[in-house]
């Protein structure tokens, strides 16, 4: 569906995607993680066909979206970052007309605008201003919208980004099941439960290139263990005490050592406190859990804010 | 859910489906397009008829016709004048930087170019509308002196793209509201000294020159000719004026819409 091969983009002196290879298969939910600035939405804007490439290769749907940008566009699905709903048109009418933009004749545009605004439950909304509309509601509608013309490839760039747990939730479900019908989906997120939870196959994005790349299982396998114990110690002095505390348990497996806790990576958790204990030492909080995404997004792109 | 693939739409297919939206914009805020009609027929009744009154005689090309004629056609061309500013100035900027609205459109197979047709092709179908009805009220009037008036039809839609795909050119430019005031201020003098109340032959020398060389003069000179029917030379000089400016501000427009949102 999708193929890249030392794919570049680059904003004047400013190169934001750095030569990446990706490729995408039919029937797959492919994900793009990254922190901001990591060049996730300069690659979904390449791919959409509206930002031409700077560098390398691009094939989407088999065309090449510098000659063929009407025609592969017109089989893309596209849910922007930031909704982009026509504020001047109903509910209705912004399904309608955007459906009219793809050619899809009159008739069958009508009856598909009832489908969606049912997949979505805003049949009851149809007739109201898009401004009216809760957050979650204008998300469901662009996702509705960027469904008109029966994508086979669908581009979600961060979906659920600015939404409460429950929209977000209804969303997972709309996705999932548009995933068993059959339709490509390619995600970008900094959600590391939503990677988790969509994605077949996602890389690891970060400064313009990718850092890592597999099923969330191997990232996980491959870039952390299978456990993380966290460690809280009482601080008892105005030195560092988590640094020397550390230096006694550095064998036990990767350390983290963080402000308020310490983090060791091991197969297994619960070794980990029992030897903890062993060597004398007393926290005062502890927490045995499974090794996440967030764990390997964290080790490969570091902790520091990006802005 | 499978793929259904449609016939790609043909450019003026795909043109027409802008102007159809912004036609279902406005039906339900028919009031608001109501407002440009007026603002040409209030002068026709002020000026033309009403300061007409004061003036016993007046000629153009040798024949002696009451004032409000001679201002009649130069409203003609002034409503289609201001009717194509409204949608292709502050209406197309707001779309362009505040609601994105170019940016969805570009998600699907539409392209710079329908939308650049499709949005200028609607601020000369808006002009022009008021510019019939203003004929309309012309032959209500009975100022309509020979058959060429009709032609005055294709006259207000050349003046509408004309000005259409200009002025939706130098919106593409705009940063902010404030920079709509350089409009505004081009606007007004346009309106008042292209002919439109009093004869050219009032100005001398090359400050003739240089007012028969703007743009709405071309038009309201064309307008004045079909309505009065004195058509010559001079008009056909309009008819190109008027074609090679659309085409050109055209350009610039897709040029543009590349520039900015294809990044």
């Amino acid at each position: 569906m999708i193929r890249a091969r030392g794919l570049r983009k680059s904003f004047g002196e400013f190169e934001a995607v750095k030569g990446i290879d990706v490729d995408v298969r039919r029937g797959e939910a492919f994900g793009f993680l990254g922190p901001n600035g990591a060049g996730k939405s300069s690659t979904m804007r390449m791919i959409a066909s509206v930002s031409p490439i700077s560098g390398g290769s691009l094939e989407i749907l088999g065309m090449d979206p510098a000659t063929d940008g009407p025609a592969i566009r017109g089989r893309l699905g596209v849910c922007p970052q930031e909704d982009t709903l026509d504020n001047e048109l109903n509910v209705r009418d912004n399904l309608y007309i955007y459906g009219r933009y793809f050619g899809i004749p009159k008739g069958e545009v009508n009856s598909r605008v009832d489908e969606l605004l049912e997949f979505v439950s805003l049949t009851e909304k149809s007739r109201s201003k898009v401004e009216d509309l809760s957050g979650g509601m204008k998300r469901r509608l662009t996702i509705a919208r960027s469904l008109v013309n029966n994508p086979d490839l669908l581009l979600l760039d961060e979906p659920t980004t600015g939404l409460d747990p429950q929209a977000r939730h209804v969303l997972w479900d709309q996705l999932f099941r548009l995933k068993q019908a059959g339709v490509t989906l390619v995600i970008t997120t900094h959600y590391m439960d939503e990677a988790e939870q969509l994605c077949d196959r996602l890389v690891v994005m970060d400064k313009g290139l990718i850092a890592a790349e597999g099923s969330p299982r191997q990232l996980i396998e491959e870039h952390s263990t299978r456990e993380v114990a966290e460690l809280r110690f009482a601080i008892t002095d105005e030195t560092n005490p988590h640094e020397a505390i550390a230096g006694k348990i550095e064998d036990l497996g990767r350390l983290e050592v963080l402000p308020d806790r310490i983090l060791v990576y091991s197969p297994d958790g619960e070794e980990v406190i029992a030897k903890v204990h062993e060597r004398g030492l007393d926290p005062i909080a502890v927490l045995v859990r499974r090794s996440t995404l967030e764990d390997v997004f964290l080790k490969l792109t570091g902790r520091t804010l990006v802005d | 859910m499978s793929a259904v693939t449609h016939p790609p739409l043909g450019r003026a297919g795909a043109a027409w489906l802008l102007v159809t939206r912004s036609f279902i914009v406005y039906k339900k805020n028919w009031k608001l397009f109501l407002t440009g009609f007026f603002e040409p027929v209030f002068f026709l009744f002020s000026i033309g008829i009403g300061v007409g009154q004061l003036i016993e005689s007046f000629e153009v090309g040798g024949e002696p016709i009451p004032y409000a004629e001679f201002v009649a056609p130069g409203m003609l061309a002034v409503s289609a004048f201001n009717g194509a500013l409204m949608d292709s100035t502050f209406n197309v900027f707001f779309k362009l930087k505040y609601d994105k609205l170019y940016d969805q459109m570009l998600a699907t197979p539409l392209t710079t170019g329908d939308i650049a047709r499709g949005e200028i092709i609607w601020g000369q179908l808006r002009g022009s509308s008021y510019s019939v009805a203003f004929l309309l009220l012309m032959w209500a009037l009975g100022m309509l002196h020979s058959w060429t008036a009709i032609l005055a039809l294709p006259a207000v839609l050349l003046i509408g793209f004309a000005f259409s795909a200009v002025c939706m050119a130098a919106t593409t430019w705009m940063t902010s509201w404030q920079d709509f005031d350089k409009i505004t201020l081009l606007q007004l003098p346009l309106f008042l000294f292209s002919a439109t109340f009093f004869p050219i032959t009032a100005y001398d020398g090359w400050l003739r020159w240089v007012v028969e060389v703007t743009p709405l003069y071309r038009g309201v000179a064309l307008c004045r000719e079909l309505t009065l029917g004195q058509v010559g030379w001079e008009s056909l000089v309009s008819i190109g004026y008027l074609v090679v400016m659309g085409l050109i501000g055209s350009w610039v427009v897709r040029r543009r819409l590349d520039k900015l949102l294809l990044t």
